[in-house]
């Protein structure tokens, strides 16, 4: 079960798009499954016969699990071995039996190494067969991950995500042969990855489902039933809890004045004929906040361990609510889009995501949250920064005040934007610039449509 | 370019040097008359008389010490050490005096002696004739210790030592005397403190000094031909000083390294080379550094026994193997 994101404990296999005994070839989709966050297909690594499954349709297994075995061309077919048994919730799975090197049967028959020689020639030991590419990430959940120092280096030099990685070394150690087709451009990695924000004040991490006590509840009144929580919601639980325990939150908060970019979408969209391109008002704060972010790179940053990186790329998350939880997509390189192209992303990772179409690397990354609840109402409210980035920004609804205006009351727009922000990365008087350059773009909106 | 043994060429380094300098002289037993054991001093003593190459009695810590006080007045003894085994009965002249006179006396006297003999194993001497004694030597500051492989580096590193102001302790091997080389006529040196790349190669280096190069050459030959892996072999020659350099670039493009040794594995040139390599190669090694010594074990005589107690062709792939992950399973 490949490891699709740090969030990523276990999959759900949904259904077999091979047979056993059926030849595969690198590249070829073989299952499909479920993520904590998306429905994906996985491809066999390598060309063979896929002459075991391991998992039955339906089962959940943690990551590093094997699912199935691809043998040589020709090899025989194995009866299906009875799957696996479900492991229990939480449990780190053993030492996986069926591990990468088993993946050629040549390998796992392979006597080991003989003995010194004693000066004698002997004939050298069989060479492994091809050397069995893992189908995918084997480390179990909370496993160390083992590189070598070069591979580490390398790593970092070529900015490659080594949890992504599957390591063919003693233990599982990633070792140069397994990176260097990363490097030469022989295989691509899906992007750092990162997980959807929670955009309410999250309640701290979910308990474990545990069993319903058969007990009445302390008022005398029958106990609920119990439910499990789906895995989106565990995953986010866990994440915003980890967030909230991490990070020192901060919290700056304006408002905005909405007339001119009010009249401004009215303007532009009454130009544009195809409603792809119509503009949202989160489309002009995406835009607004990524100009803004040009200005205060330390606020486009993430953190890893005591470790601050700085982007040079400008990538907008996008929260949006799907069923059962929520998702961030993001839209990349967001200060260099033009509106129009904004929206037509926007739209299109937002209908995606609703309908589970989203790709691993269109929503593990980013370098800044955005967070509307505008739309149901709510005037203000402070999101939970989606780590490792440094700030996320909650939107509030544009609401009709009265104003006073060269001396007289009159109908305003306002609307309250509140950036959460990690203290140890920025201080307030930096936030508060920050929003008051994202608000000098809203209220001149013509600056968005200039960059 | 002449083709000459290793035993010629390191008489015809002493012989040279004896017509240069004077102060030369050689020292040992059955050096003269009977022309050393191995035959390294062999026609030396009709050539340079009885003042110039002296026999001596069996008296190891004697002999030693009047070398390192003929040193010390300005001249430059050379001592046979019939194998170095025996060096343990001067073992505390070397250590004690030579390698300490220099600092002792605050730089008025230095030492340039050298002292000369097989080292190692491999000829069914037994365990108490088989002693590979330059991590031992190695130890001390104030000698150098080098070993050569080839009879081009046996004749110029013989020079050099004869040269250099300092204690050096030059490790030969009873089954290199023989083998041949090009060796350039008159005098040359070759510095100490510089390895040589014996192979060059892009996938793993092998490291060793002496007559484990030769094993080496011959290990990487078999991993090009059968298992297409190309190693480079660097030739340490000289113990101390130590060429670090050279072992750390090459293992920075071969990211794996195997060091290969006839001594033991306990506080040996291997762990040395190992150390050297994690402390300036760290963020280049894709594998922990192997080390393939000598059996823990006092070195057996049966030649099937001493076989297997010293590295074998077998043992360094199989090592080979692991580092460049081709041992899956193992």
């Amino acid at each position: 079960m490949p490891k699709m994101g740090d969030a990523m404990e276990e999959g759900t296999l949904l259904r077999w798009l091979k047979n056993v005994g059926e030849e595969v070839s690198e590249g070829d989709p073989i299952a499909e499954i479920e993520t904590d966050k998306v429905t994906l297909e996985i491809e066999a690594t390598e060309s063979g016969v896929l002459t075991q499954t391991l998992v039955a349709e339906g089962q959940s297994v943690p990551i590093g699990t094997p699912i199935a075995v691809i043998g040589a061309p020709g090899e025989a077919v194995e009866a299906p071995a009875p799957a696996a048994a479900a492991p229990e919730n939480g449990n780190v799975p053993a030492q996986p039996e069926v591990s990468a090197e088993a993946e050629t049967t040549a390998v796992a028959s392979a006597p080991a190494a003989a003995p010194p020689a004693n000066g004698q020639e002997r004939a050298p030991v069989p060479a492994p067969a091809a050397p069995a590419e893992p189908a995918a990430v084997t480390r179990a959940p909370g496993e160390r991950l083992r590189a070598s120092p070069l591979v580490k280096r390398l790593a970092a030099e070529h900015g490659l995500n080594l949890e992504l990685i599957a390591g063919t070394g003693p233990g599982g150690r990633i070792v140069k042969d397994d990176v260097m087709p990363y490097i030469t451009g022989a295989k691509t990695l899906p992007a750092a990855p990162a997980a959807a924000p929670e955009t309410v004040a999250a309640p701290a991490a979910a308990p474990e489902a545990a069993p319903a006590p058969q007990v009445a509840a302390p008022s005398g009144r029958p106990a609920g039933q119990p439910r499990e929580l789906s895995r989106i919601r565990k995953t986010t639980g866990k994440r915003m809890a980890e967030s909230k325990a991490v990070i020192p939150h901060f919290y700056v908060t304006s408002e905005v004045d909405m007339d001119a970019a009010i009249a401004f979408r009215e303007q532009v969209n009454a130009q544009v004929q195809d409603d792809e391109s119509k503009v949202s008002f989160n489309d002009l704060i995406v835009k607004a906040a990524a100009l803004a972010l040009r200005e205060f790179p330390n606020l486009n940053t993430t953190m890893e361990g005591d470790t601050l990186y700085e982007h040079s790329n400008i990538d907008i998350n996008i929260a949006v609510a799907i069923e059962g939880g929520l998702i961030a997509p993001f839209i990349p390189d967001a200060d260099q889009k033009s509106l129009g192209t904004i929206a037509r992303t926007a739209k299109d990772l937002i209908r995606r995501a609703r309908e589970g179409g989203l790709q691993p690397h269109e929503y593990q990354g980013g370098t800044f949250t955005t967070s509307n609840l505008g739309m149901y109402d709510v005037e203000e409210f402070v999101a939970i920064i989606n780590p490792p980035q440094a700030a996320i920004l909650a939107i509030g609804s544009i609401t009709e005040t009265p104003v006073v205006k060269d001396g007289r009351v009159t109908v305003g727009h306002r609307m309250k934007l509140t950036l959460s922000c990690d203290h140890r990365i920025s201080d307030g008087a930096e936030a508060a610039r920050f929003l008051q350059a994202v608000k000098r773009y809203l209220q001149n909106p013509m600056l968005l449509a200039l960059s | 370019m002449p083709v000459t043994t290793y035993r010629e060429a390191l008489r015809s380094a002493m012989a040279e040097e004896m017509e240069r300098d004077e102060s030369v002289v050689l020292i040992g037993e059955d050096i003269g008359v009977y022309g050393g054991t191995h035959l390294v001093t062999d026609g030396l003593l009709e050539r340079f008389g009885p003042k110039r190459v002296i026999d001596t009695p069996i008296s190891e810590g004697g002999f030693t010490g009047a070398a390192i006080g003929m040193a010390m007045m300005g001249m430059r003894p050379i001592v046979e050490m019939m194998t170095w085994n025996f060096s343990f009965q001067a073992a505390d002249q070397i250590i004690q005096n030579a390698a300490k006179i220099h600092y002792f006396s605050g730089g008025q006297a230095s030492v340039p002696l050298v002292i000369r003999g097989p080292n190692g194993g491999g000829v069914q001497l037994s365990a108490q004739h088989t002693h590979s004694l330059e991590g031992f030597y190695g130890h001390f500051p104030g000698l150098k210790v080098v070993s050569p492989v080839t009879p081009h580096d046996a004749k110029g590193m013989m020079i050099a030592a004869i040269r250099d102001p300092n204690p050096v302790i030059f490790l030969e091997a009873g089954a290199l005397y023989g083998t041949k080389g090009e060796v350039p006529e008159g005098e040359y040196t070759v510095p100490f403190g510089q390895a040589r790349i014996a192979r060059e190669g892009t996938d793993v280096t092998l490291i060793a000094y002496g007559r484990q190069v030769n094993l080496l050459l011959r290990v990487a030959e078999r991993l090009a031909n059968e298992e297409k892996i190309e190693a480079e072999v660097i030739d340490l020659r000289s113990i101390r000083p130590f060429d670090e350099k050279t072992i750390v670039e090459s293992v920075k493009k071969t990211n794996r390294a195997v060091v290969v040794q006839e001594q033991w594995r306990w506080f040996s040139v291997a762990s040395e080379v190992a150390a050297i390599l994690q402390e300036q190669a760290f963020d280049y090694l894709d594998a922990p550094v192997e080390r393939v010594s000598g059996a823990e074990v006092p070195a057996p005589y049966a030649r099937n026994l001493e076989q297997a107690a010293f590295p074998s062709e077998q043992q360094v792939i199989e090592a080979v193997r692991r580092v460049t992950y081709r041992a899956r399973g193992a």
